[in-house]
């Protein structure tokens, strides 16, 4: 399988705090990758470090193009899209323009008309609820309108923010079931940030664990999850 | 009731124009969310430039065409020059910039065109509207050019494609470029369409107040007052507020004994005091909850 996303020696900062100490990995097309770490790991730096919203060196390439020093909001453009920490939903605005909005870089209007609809067969509630504010939706609502904004981009690869947090549990084996469907079908690849990693294992191909900064573990999820000893030191179940 | 009537329709048409100061204070709230305070010397600027082109002799629609072109541009260009070095400073820097731009354009205008009082044309006249003592054709004209501009931005805040990221830009900017919005250029654009709206309201103003660098001083007050009433956080309320402004005006300065001519400002201003310490908010405002 070919890589879509090398990171190299990532060191990332805010202000003068270093948040990430030489962060190497890779991603290969079409897989689903999570990275799992304890609070304040990391996780939600490296996701943001790609993007360019925290200040970082070291290298980064999305399918062999450096994406160092380009903006936000053009990095979008190389078919990466990022469902971030809070789920960024445009709370003041209804459901369907939050989806408009995640296709706002895309010219082909039929093709956005009919993207709307299938985001709409993926996740029904939306449909019913398209002309509401997105504000008053509940979370498990918001998280799932948020993956819907994301896919609108019709992106390559997905960055997901800890999609379970404050979720019901029944919720999130909703939106996991949801997101490898995403993979499997849409081939779209992901990098799922967790917290919860027993089920983020469950769903993976590929892992590798954060701590303070570094990768310290990696490979294949099946094999992390079996792995007892790197359950207790680094996952904590 | 004529008396009535007419002071109302009287302040409907005054209140459009601070409806429009008001909607362009609230497009820059929104984008930066800091109070314009040379958002009136802007617009009386542009009304000079208009004032000149005429003078040249170039035709009144053609002058104010012009005038809202090089407004739009203008205003980009004060937000890119003055503005955008300034957002991450603090709040008092920034308003420390606005009085300096207050002050500049003042002063420029003054120096280029003088401090003397002008007549400024109306091209819808001003005999009575459709035979009624009313209302004059003027004020009419000046409701109708608001509503149309009203209608306008609606669709384009609603149904366009830019509009719709403008607005996400205000409401999510961290989002609005995660999802590919360019947030910084949605600012320019937001200072260059008030630019452009103020310049609409002092050219439609100036016949009635007369041009000269000091003519938007009141009219910006009263804007002001409309934008905190409808609250500065709805476009619509800022709208809406600046009619009622407008029409309240004009009904105390007729009705309320001794109040006149003079007292109508502070009267104006009291009842905006009232509002917000029932509704600090404003009427249509969304109070800001922040998760701490």
């Amino acid at each position: 399988m070919t890589t879509l996303l090398n990171v190299k020696d990532l060191r990332a900062y805010y202000g003068q705090v270093q948040a990430l100490h030489g962060l190497s990995f890779s991603l290969s097309e079409g897989s689903l990758t999570t990275l799992l770490g304890a609070n304040g790991a990391g996780k939600t730096t490296t996701l943001r470090a790609i993007c360019n919203m925290v200040r970082s060196t070291g290298g980064i390439e999305f399918d062999g193009k450096p994406l160092n020093n380009k903006s936000t909001e053009s990095i979008v453009r190389f078919g990466i899209a990022h469902v971030p920490q809070g789920r960024g939903t445009f709370t003041t605005m209804t459901v369907e323009e939050n989806l408009q909005l995640g296709a706002i870089t895309r010219k082909d209007n039929a093709g956005i008309v009919s993207d709307i609809e299938r985001m709409y067969a993926h996740f029904p509630v939306l449909k019913q609820r398209h002309t509401q504010q997105a504000g008053t939706l509940s979370g498990g609502e918001q998280q799932m309108l948020a993956v819907a904004r994301a896919l609108m981009l019709r992106p390559r690869l997905m960055l997901l923010d800890e999609p379970s947090f404050g979720l019901a549990p029944l919720v999130v084996r909703d939106l996991f079931g949801i997101l490898g469907k995403i993979n499997r079908e849409d081939k779209v690849s992901i990098l799922v940030v967790e917290q919860n990693a027993q089920l983020a294992l469950e769903l993976a191909d590929q892992a590798y664990v954060i701590e303070t900064g570094r990768i310290v573990m990696s490979g294949n999820a099946k094999d992390i999850a079996n792995n007892e000893e790197i359950r207790k030191s680094y996952l904590g179940y | 009731m004529e008396l009535f009537t007419n002071q109302v329709l009287a302040g409907i048409a005054t209140g459009a124009i601070y409806a429009c100061m008001a909607l362009a204070v609230v497009m820059i709230y929104q984008a930066i969310d800091h109070l314009n305070f040379a958002q009136g010397e802007m617009a009386m600027f542009s009304t000079f430039i208009s004032w000149q082109l005429m003078q040249w002799g170039v035709p009144y629609w053609g002058a104010f065409i012009i005038a809202l072109a090089l407004s739009f541009v203008g205003g980009i260009a004060i937000e890119r020059i003055l503005f955008k070095p300034l957002a991450k400073a603090p709040v008092l820097t920034n308003v420390a910039g606005f009085i300096a731009l207050y002050a500049i354009i003042n002063s420029s205008a003054g120096l280029i065109w003088d401090f003397t009082i002008k007549q400024y044309p109306t091209p819808f006249g001003s005999s009575p509207f459709l035979g009624s003592q009313l209302i004059s054709t003027h004020q009419a004209g000046m409701i109708g050019v608001t509503v149309l501009l009203l209608i306008g931005l609606y669709f384009f805040f609603q149904y366009t494609r830019i509009g719709l990221a403008m607005r996400a830009a205000a409401s999510v900017p961290e989002s609005a470029r995660l999802v590919g919005i360019n947030t910084s250029w949605m600012i320019a654009l937001g200072w260059g369409m008030a630019s452009a709206i103020g310049a609409i309201a002092g050219m439609l103003i100036a016949p009635v107040v007369f041009l000269e660098p000091n003519m938007m001083g009141g009219v910006l007050i009263y804007g002001f007052a409309a934008a905190v009433l409808g609250g500065l956080t709805s476009p619509f309320g800022a709208v809406v507020g600046g009619f009622l402004v407008g029409i309240f005006e004009n009904l105390a300065g007729t009705y309320i004994p001794g109040v006149g001519n003079e007292l109508k400002l502070p009267i104006a201003l009291a009842l905006i005091i009232s509002v917000l310490v029932v509704k600090p908010a404003g009427l249509f405002g969304r109070h800001i909850v922040k998760r701490v």
